[in-house]
């Protein structure tokens, strides 16, 4: 049986409408369009994941289709296109950090997290995932947690069991 | 100590603000420009220095500025590429994160030069730290007076604003980024028309790295035939160069283009020499797309001059016995480091990032992904090393974008360099788990090296 998940409605704050209000200035007129992906950044941090309401409201905002919309959040990395933990954990996993011990990481993070990769832990705090290049690689290993993308840098497993446990705490 | 541009103050405490900035010298070169300077005659410095694209192509950055078109009564942009995702390259990063300044100051010459009134620095989406740091600049910058209408009087007017990526590498593809700003998806164009012509919006663009720009700056406060003098050849300047890999001290450091090899890695004012220990296997000197070399040709030209950090020395002898200087993301290999699954890693990393618009590459890069996992694995067999060359080149060349050669090079480069290590995990499915190929004759195979035409 085809399953439509039925979706919430959402609100966007006061907060967040002023911002997009003010990324749309950056823009000639009528290329509203260009402020999609600063916009949908502002949406994932308010509302953690990009729903396909969220999409369609932010698509009614600037005056464009849901399509196009939906196309440029499914083609950036970046965008939650399901809910995540709290904390996302993304860790860098393409060469030179793994020259140094990024395998080694990961596998040290799913078992801490006790999930995989992808995967929410049940107090809905942690999920974790392998991210190409983060532009860090001198100081690699690297990790990186959104939505204002903090860098943790240098890591080893007991700065990661450290980090983790810092972060249930706040 | 090496003459440094770009990184002269990077220790200064305060740096990142204007005020410190400016104590430093800094807005000099906006003074210079927009008051002493007609907009050509600062793209005349610019040609006169030789600097070329810092970005990986390394085209003069002067002609590409005098390539603008400029028909009346249209918009003109700067769009600064910021989208720094190459493997190995975190230079951009680093200049943006300590020295904001430097980009905002080459910005406003830049603009000034190309007669843009809006101009955008697309920063990757990850790197909202180094966004929130620009911001912070530009709002310091306009505050002073060196950004918005009438700049110090000048009658010239600037907006500059952040844009921040989606986290794509394809973005850094000029065209690819515009496409982005524009609010779509990061498919690259089909060229002509070029930018210069039809860019952001339909109107004539100019995309340059953030490090080329930050270089207008010293080279229109000393003059463009200053500039030149430093390096060697036609690689005039100072280059920063990303290193990283299991090097002693891995980080950004700004050289004088010309250095050798040997000195960046070993001596103690760069790298500091081989992490651990351990010996050099082989490295990937300008960011993952170029050819990786063992450490043999990395140091050593063919005939066995000592090779240098040039863009003509790095790629001396070809595709044969050379790579490229790219963007300066310098990776190094140690003895324990298995290239095959380094490549597979890479081969990954490229079938993530494919757009996915020519089929060349679309599939090519999932297929050298899947064939480079089953001979790290231990499942490969002989003839998947010549069917990798084969897929190889079947992608080079026949692609849209350059994402394409990029995907295309590592892999047919560690097959001309490390055949003996691919074939051993063929006839070692077993031990290929848990032990490496080790440095096995490329310790000292300088002597081994035959020189081919070709791939």
């Amino acid at each position: 049986m085809l399953k439509v998940e039925q979706q919430q409605p959402v609100a966007f704050s006061s907060a967040l409408i002023v911002k997009c209000d003010e990324i749309v200035k950056r823009y000639p007129e009528g290329k509203q369009k260009s402020a999609l992906l600063p916009i949908l950044h502002e949406v994932q941090a308010e509302l953690g994941w990009l729903s396909d309401t969220a999409m369609d409201k932010v698509a009614a905002y600037l005056n464009i289709l849901p399509i196009e919309v939906y196309e440029v959040a499914s083609f950036y990395s970046m965008y939650f296109l399901k809910p995540q933990g709290k904390y996302m954990l993304e860790v860098c996993r393409t060469g030179p950090c793994c020259l140094v011990g990024a395998e080694k990481l990961m596998k040290h993070i799913e078992h801490r997290l006790g999930v995989k990769e992808g995967e929410v832990t049940e107090d809905g705090l942690f999920s974790w995932r392998g991210v190409e290049c983060l532009a860090a690689c001198g100081y690699a290993p690297v990790l990186q947690i959104g939505p204002e993308y903090t860098f943790y840098e240098n890591l080893n497993e007991e700065k990661v069991d450290e980090l983790i446990q810092d972060l249930r705490k706040r | 100590m090496a003459r440094k541009l770009l990184l002269e103050h990077i220790n200064v405490p305060g740096i990142n603000t204007l005020d410190v900035y400016r104590q430093k010298g800094g807005y000099r070169a906006v003074e210079k420009a927009l008051k002493t300077l007609s907009p050509d005659e600062v793209v005349e410095e610019v040609k006169k220095s030789g600097l070329r694209g810092r970005g990986g192509a390394g085209f003069p950055t002067g002609m590409k500025w005098s390539f603008l078109a400029k028909p009346e009564g249209v918009s003109r942009y700067l769009v600064c590429n910021a989208d720094e995702s190459e493997p190995g390259t975190f230079k951009d990063r680093y200049l943006m994160t300590y020295i904001p300044h430097a980009l905002i100051e080459g910005m406003i010459v830049s603009s000034f030069a190309l007669g843009a009134n809006t101009s955008y620095i697309y920063v990757r989406g990850e790197m909202m730290p180094q966004i929130r740091i620009l911001e912070k600049a530009i709002a310091e910058a306009k505050n002073a007076g060196y950004l918005g209408k009438n700049i110090l009087g000048t009658g010239y007017d600037l907006e500059l604003y952040v844009q921040p990526g989606g986290g794509a590498y394809i973005c850094g593809e000029e065209t690819a980024l515009l496409e982005s700003l524009e609010g779509k998806r990061g498919n690259p164009r089909i060229k002509p028309p070029f930018p210069a012509i039809a860019g952001l919006y339909g109107c004539p663009t100019v995309v340059n790295n953030v490090e080329s720009i930050a270089a207008v700056v010293p080279i229109i406060n000393d003059g463009g035939e200053e500039y030149s003098k430093i390096g060697i050849g036609r690689s005039t300047g100072t280059k920063l160069i990303s290193a990283s890999g299991n090097l002693v001290k891995p980080g950004v450091y700004e050289i004088e283009l010309g250095l050798p090899v040997e000195e960046f890695i070993y001596s103690d004012e760069y790298c500091g020499g081989i992490a651990n220990g351990k010996r050099l296997k082989a490295t990937v000197a300008g960011g993952s797309s170029v050819p990786i070399l063992p450490a043999n040709l990395t140091l050593k030209l063919a005939n066995g001059d000592p090779r240098l950090m040039s863009y003509e020395s790095l790629s001396e002898g070809g595709f044969a016995t050379g790579t490229m200087l790219g963007s300066g993301g310098f990776i190094a290999f140690d003895e324990d480091q298995c290239i095959v699954r380094n490549t597979w890693n890479f081969s990954r990393f490229y079938h993530h990032e494919s757009c996915g618009q020519c089929s060349p590459c679309r599939e090519g890069t999932g297929w050298m992904e899947k064939v480079l996992h089953r001979l790290e694995y231990g499942h490969g067999k002989m003839s998947d090393i010549d069917l990798l060359v084969d897929v190889s080149k079947k992608i080079e060349g026949n692609t849209i974008c350059p994402l394409g050669d990029a995907a295309a090079w590592p892999v047919a480069s560690a097959i001309r360099h490390f055949r003996d290590e691919f074939e051993w995990h063929v006839k070692e499915p077993i031990k290929c788990l848990d032990t490496n190929y080790g440095l096995a004759n490329y310790a000292e195979p300088i002597a081994k090296v035959e020189v081919t035409t070709g791939n």
